[in-house]
This record gives C-alpha cells, structure tokens and sequence, in this order.
C-alpha cells in the first residue's frame, strides 16, 4: 500500500514539475505579455494543481490534506485574478503598460 | 551528496543570484520585483533551517509588506520623474564605501564564529513549560525579551508617526493617499469580497497557534493588514483619515494592554514584564490578539502612506 502511494507521489509531482518547466519555457520564449500569462496560468493551475494532488497521499491525516487543496485553491484564484488584472493593463495601456 | 543537501546547495545559489541581480538592476521597479523574489527565497532558506517562525515573518514581512511599500515608493518616483536629482559622485562614493564597511563587518562576523556558540537555547527549553507555551520562539519574545517586543512594537508606531510627518501641514489628519482602484464589476472587487473572509480566519489562526506552534501577533497581523489594503484598494471600503478615533485607538491598544500587563507585573510578580504564576499563558494569549490588532493597522497605514487630502 505505502509503495503504491509512493508511485502515486511520484508519477504526480514528475507531470506537475513538468507544467512548471513547459511554464517557464513559456515565459521565457512566447513574444508577448499575453501570451507569456497563459504560459504562467497553466503553471498555477495544472502543474500546482498536480503537485498538491501528488502530496495528498503523504499528508499526515484528513486536516493536512485539506490545508493542501486549500492552499491550491487560494493559489488558483489569486493566480487567475491576478492575470486578469495584468492582462486588462496590458489591453488598456499597451505592453509597456 | 544528498537530495537535500543538492537541494540546499541550489537554494544557496539561487539566493545569491537573485540578490546579485537586484544590486544590479538598472530598473527600480524591476529591482523591487527581484527583491520580493529573494525574500520568498529567503523564507524557504528559513524553512530548511527549520526556523520556521523566521520564515512565515520574512515572507510576510521581507517579501510581501516591504515589497508593498517599495512598490509605493517606485509609483512615486515616477510621478516626480520630471524632477529627476541625480546623487553626486561623493554621495555614491561614500554610500559605496559604506556599503563595503557593512558587508566586511557581516562577513567577519559569520566567517570566524567562536569555538563555542554562546546559547541560553537549553534554559529556555528546560523553563518553557512555566510558561505554559509551546512554542519556545512565543516563549523567548514574550516572557524572556518581552521588553524587547514591546519596545518593537513601539518602534511600528513611530515609523507610521515617521511616514505621517512626511504629510504638508494643510492636510495634517487627513486621508493617507493610497491609490485606489474603484472599478465595480472588476476581477480586483471580486477578489476583495472573496478573500478577506478567508484571510481574516487565517490572521486568527495564525494568532492562536502562535503559542504553541510557530505563528504569531507579527504573522498574522501582517494577513490581516493585507486583507484591509486589499479592501481598500478595490474601493470597497473608504481609506479612513489618520485622525479618526477608533485608528488611533486601534494603533495603540496592543502596547498599552501589554505595558498594562507589564507594570501589572511588578505589583502581582514583583518585576516590569512579570507574568503572576499560572496566568502567563491566558496573559500572553491577551496581548497577543491586541498586538495583532495593532500590528494589522500599523502596517496597513504604513503602506497607505502619508496623508494627501482632507
């Protein structure tokens, strides 16, 4: 049982590290704001979102595991606000904002 | 080498990297930006040291609150890039030489340590159960250094009193001119009405826990002024003038209950800062939830800056 939660942990944080490497070679190579934000979004969304749940099986009872999901989703929403508010810059005073 | 030790070795460089670039930012802004950066890194630094009260305040305070108010004070200099003074050479020299004094100092410092590490660390865990706290950092800040604390906090109004001088004397009590952005129906409203619900039960969390796990007053009144700057910043609610009595009251509460419960001490526990016997925890747990209170307005009026309307 323990090694398949560690298969699990494994498989789950290796996808969810390769969002946040995808992520970042986004936000170094795409032209421009926009497109560089949709590159982080995925990051926040997904490749946390993989993380969290590739940690679930190791957290130390039903209030770690919770805490966990929390932190994803306090994430995910200050993550998608917050690029909604660059993106709305970027759209009303041009890329140099 | 381990993964843990690969791991700190990154960390290590990283931070180093990334302080490196900040110096070398030619952009202020850009700099601030690198600057948040390395205090979230330093928090992790913190966290492998396994200090991790250390860590929640640097991130709070290093990476999130200074952050903040560099930001404020990049917006600024923007606005008054017209007259754009540039320093003298012998100013930059002398801040430069400066600077280098510092380092070498810190440097001596760390390179050659004493053979043995003075610590009372043995004593503070061998009487922390008096206390009845379970967190030895709650322990050392309130009973062993309380005037140290208490001092701290002083300090946090005199910095505010230090920003609110800053003010012309037509506007003396009038309101801090914190750039709002009222757009009803925005993602930012949206957030405000989400998040300080969530923030306000972690700032009292945090508050709580403090005793027994890492956390504290600083912690979680650094949440609580974050969820108050975000409110205000999305006009939800109106910046409040610096002359309005529940502020003032609210600023102050914390270090009066504590000098309270401090001179208190000498009557029931024979000296300044004494706690009676059996009443340290619900003592310290007291001042605690005001400090945090007071600590949450400080900085949020910190980072409000100075007044700049009536």
């Amino acid at each position: 049982m323990k090694l398949a939660f560690d298969i699990l942990t494994v498989f789950f944080v290796s996808c969810g590290a390769f969002f946040f490497l995808a992520g970042t070679v986004g936000l170094l190579r795409f032209p421009d704001s926009l497109t560089r934000l949709h590159a982080l979004t995925k990051v926040d969304n997904l490749g946390l979102g993989l993380v969290v749940l590739g940690l679930l099986p190791q957290a130390s009872g039903l209030f770690a595991a919770l805490k966990l999901v929390s932190i994803w989703l306090l994430v995910q929403l200050s993550g998608a606000i917050v690029t909604q508010l660059i993106a709305g810059t970027v759209r009303q005073n041009g890329p140099d904002g | 080498m381990t993964i843990s030790s690969a791991f700190d070795v990154g960390l290590v460089v990283l931070i180093l990297a990334v302080g490196a670039a900040t110096i070398a930012m030619r952009e202020a802004f850009a700099a601030v930006i690198g600057y948040v950066v390395y205090g979230l890194l330093l928090a992790m630094a913190w966290v492998r040291l396994a200090a991790v009260d250390v860590a929640l305040t640097e991130a709070a305070i290093g990476g999130g609150m200074t952050g903040m108010l560099m930001l404020g004070a990049v917006a600024r200099l923007r606005l008054a890039e017209g007259n754009d003074i540039r320093t003298s050479l012998p100013v930059r020299l002398a801040a430069g030489v400066l600077c280098v004094l510092v380092t070498a100092g810190v440097a001596v410092a760390i390179l050659s340590p004493p053979k043995t590490i003075p610590t009372l660390a043995p004593m503070v865990m061998e009487n922390l159960a008096q206390s009845g706290l379970g967190n030895p950092v709650a322990g050392v800040l309130f009973v062993y250094r309380a005037l140290d604390t208490l001092l701290e906090k002083v300090v946090l109004i005199l910095a505010l009193l230090g920003v609110w001088s800053l003010a012309p004397d037509s506007v003396w009590g009038g309101i801090p001119g914190l750039r709002v952005y009222a757009r009803p129906g925005s993602t930012l409203t949206f957030l405000a009405q989400l998040l300080p619900p969530v923030g306000i039960v972690v700032a009292v969390y945090m508050c709580w826990v403090g005793a027994k796990e890492p956390g504290g007053a600083f912690q979680g009144g650094t949440v609580l002024a974050a969820m108050w700057l975000l409110v205000m910043i999305a006009g939800l609610t109106s910046v409040p003038s610096i002359g309005e009595r529940w502020l003032r009251r609210l600023l102050v509460v914390g270090p009066v209950i504590f000098l309270g419960i401090g001179l208190a001490g000498m009557v029931l526990a024979n000296a300044f800062l004494a706690y009676p016997p059996g009443y340290a925890k619900p003592l310290i747990v007291a001042v605690e939830v005001a400090l945090t209170l007071s600590i949450g307005a400080a900085l949020g009026l910190l980072a409000a800056g100075p007044p700049e309307r009536v």
